[in-house]
């Protein structure tokens, strides 16, 4: 099985990193988390209510949907806030942060668990500086239209309907989906980025979320 | 095709195309309500919330839905259509998009009805919820109120997309394949927004009719729970009540008024799924009854301020100066007579506000009879009834209205522009002369 992988490209004012990561993350994430699972007896289960949200952003003229689970936005922003924090503030930059959907293959000791992605997500940053007020202004609405096609965009991959990984046993659930959150179950993802610095060399971090 | 479905999973795939797109609806609607929307997530289930996905019902909304189906289901030509459209306070409308529902031949044999097409729906409600927020009547939609306001229809049949003016854009939501039949989401919306006047003669009267003409309340309960999953059936919870479908009129469907933004008289609307606001909500995001058209004109009526004087009435100095001023006519017998305002020891120089009421030259200019108003006596905070001078309202008062200054009063004041100008070139001469001077002066100032 092949990992799919996504690639998306954004182009935002420094102000903006944040709001336009946590948009297209929590789009992806809204249709790759369920509710939680309940398993019965006889091998059945019954499967939590995911319930969603409107944000609408500050910088950007855009608002999007996520999943209302304020532990999961936590762990988002944390992570683009570290994302951000690695960009600089406010100079122009490159960086990309993925977003990977895997599961554990549990091994033998001494052997640890194997992690294999299914799908990963790409998000490629490029920030810019600008000018003045009207360029900002105009930046704004540009960049929520741009950020609307990112979503139509993602919407188009999802439901190609190709690899998902089987509905797991219950001994087998924390292979596939992070369980470790109340309200919802997202399938097992990790947060890594990039950041390209002025002399163009690349230094990879890994936030690990679960 | 049907033959090879069991006769369950063919029940159950007609209830989950029914109650997809039922959601389907609900999910634009509420996208155009014109705000944020929000569920909770809950860990647990109910057993009520199709497609494990918390999407409130409005019960209005599921009535609408329900009349336009007739008793069918979406199937290969017979779409379901929601059409957004903006009508304007002067009665212009224009369509904005038209989201439909529908279905293919291709058919998928091998997919599991009570799985992989119950997830895939559930998927494709997300997506819906996603691209709902970006297609752009979600910004108007949400900026609506005075100007304009968002309606919706719903129509089901075959899809009409001329209302959109040339080169719509169109996106795909997404499918789900089925074994009956391949089913596709997708949106169609305008891309010109420029106006075009769209009234005809006599259409208001009849736009927001059937709410109110109806009685009925939908009191259908989704209670049939969704079914567990992994192959196990899911027990019905309960009987659907139908409500009594009144027939052919799906194709005909009022354009419906969505907003939450609540006229002068108006019950905000609170879309909501629990049973004893199902009637408040039907009737709040709806037209009120009674005159709908007129709700809307109460809505478009530009208000008046209180205690703004109607055209025609005189604005005096005075009524600019104190408050309340426009009572002034008949206040001013009584501020005589008060000693707040005219305080004995006073009485030589008068108070800064008889002045400006004997400036306007006629007391009675205070605007038309106000024998339906009574004079407030302007009497402040903590101050005593008594006879002293330049008590604390006095002391207020004179404050509040201080004497002008020399150089604007009225005699100065009274010298036209055009003797202004007239003056202007002599005094440039006399400085022109004096420039020396001056220029010596600026000197001393370095």
């Amino acid at each position: 099985m092949n990992c799919r992988s996504e690639v998306l490209e954004v182009s935002v004012e420094g102000r903006q990193v944040d709001e336009a990561m946590l948009a297209l993350l929590h789009t992806i994430l809204l249709h790759r988390s369920t509710g939680k699972f309940h398993y019965k007896k006889e091998g059945t289960y019954s499967i939590g209510t995911v319930g969603t949200q409107d944000i609408d952003c500050d910088y950007i003229d855009f608002s999007f949907v996520r999943v209302s689970s304020d532990e999961l936005d936590r762990v988002i922003r944390k992570a683009v806030g570290e994302f951000k924090d690695a960009m600089g503030n406010g100079t122009d930059g490159m960086g990309q942060i993925s977003l990977e959907f895997y599961q554990k293959k549990k091994s033998r000791w001494p052997f640890s668990d194997e992690c294999i992605p299914w799908e990963v997500w790409s998000i490629k940053v490029n920030v810019v500086n600008l000018a003045n007020e009207q360029e900002r202004q105009i930046c704004r609405e540009k960049v929520g239209e741009k950020l609307g096609e990112k979503v139509i965009n993602i919407v188009e991959v999802i439901n190609q309907h190709e690899y998902l990984p089987k509905m797991p046993t219950q001994s087998e659930v924390d292979n596939v989906f992070d369980t470790s959150l109340k309200d919802v179950q997202p399938y097992l993802y990790k947060i890594t980025f990039q950041i390209t610095d002025t002399l163009g060399t690349s230094k990879t971090t890994w936030f690990c979320a679960y | 095709m049907d033959s090879d479905l069991s006769p369950q999973d063919k029940k159950d795939l007609d209830k989950f195309i029914k109650f997809f797109a039922l959601k389907t609806v609900q999910v634009i609607v509420q996208a155009r309500l014109g705000e944020k929307v929000c569920t909770r997530s809950l860990s647990s289930p109910t057993g009520s919330d199709w497609f494990n996905l918390a999407i409130k019902d409005i019960p209005e909304v599921t009535h609408e839905s329900k009349k336009a189906l007739a008793g069918q289901l979406p199937g290969i030509e017979r779409s379901m259509c929601v059409e957004i459209s903006l009508k304007t306070s002067e009665g212009d409308s224009m369509e904005l998009e038209t989201w439909c529902l529908e279905m293919n031949e291709k058919c998928d044999k091998d997919i599991k009805v009570s799985y992989t097409v119950y997830n895939r729906m559930s998927l494709l409600l997300k997506s819906l919820l996603a691209i709902t927020r970006v297609t752009p009547a979600y910004k108007l939609s949400r900026k609506q109120g005075h100007d304009y306001v968002i309606l919706y229809r719903i129509y089901f049949g075959e899809v009409q997309l001329t209302g959109l003016g040339e080169a719509f854009q169109t996106v795909r939501v997404g499918v789900v394949g089925t074994p009956i039949g391949t089913i596709t989401l997708s949106c169609a919306y305008r891309t010109n927004l420029a106006f075009m006047s769209t009234r005809a003669p006599g259409e208001d009267e009849g736009a927001y009719n059937g709410v109110e003409d109806s009685q009925e309340v939908c009191t259908t309960s989704f209670s049939t729970s969704p079914p567990s999953q992994m192959g196990v059936p899911g027990k019905e919870g309960g009987v659907p009540q139908q409500v009594p479908v009144q027939p052919c009129h799906g194709a005909q469907a009022e354009h419906r008024r969505v907003s939450s933004c609540p006229p002068a008289d108006h019950v905000p609307a609170t879309p909501s799924s629990s049973g004893e606001d199902a009637e408040t909500s039907s009737r709040s995001v709806g037209v009120k009854s009674g005159s709908p058209w007129g709700v809307l004109e109460t809505t478009f009526t530009r208000k008046v301020g209180a205690f703004v004087n109607k055209p025609g009435t005189q604005v005096t100095t005075a009524s600019l100066d104190l408050p309340f001023a426009a009572f002034a006519p008949r206040a001013y017998d009584l501020e005589e007579n008060d000693p707040m305002v005219q305080p004995p020891e006073s009485s030589a120089t008068s108070s800064p506000l008889q002045g400006s009421l004997h400036s306007q030259g006629s007391g009675e200019s205070g605007g038309p009879a106000q024998d339906d108003f009574v004079m407030v006596d302007f009497k402040p905070a903590f101050s005593k009834d008594d006879l002293l001078p330049m008590d604390l309202g006095t002391f207020y008062r004179e404050f509040q209205n201080p004497p002008q200054l020399t150089s604007l009063t009225i005699d100065v004041s009274s010298q036209s522009m055009a003797e202004d100008l007239d003056s202007l070139p002599e005094k440039l001469a006399v400085y022109e002369k004096n420039i020396d001077e001056f220029d010596a002066f600026v000197d001393t100032l370095q």
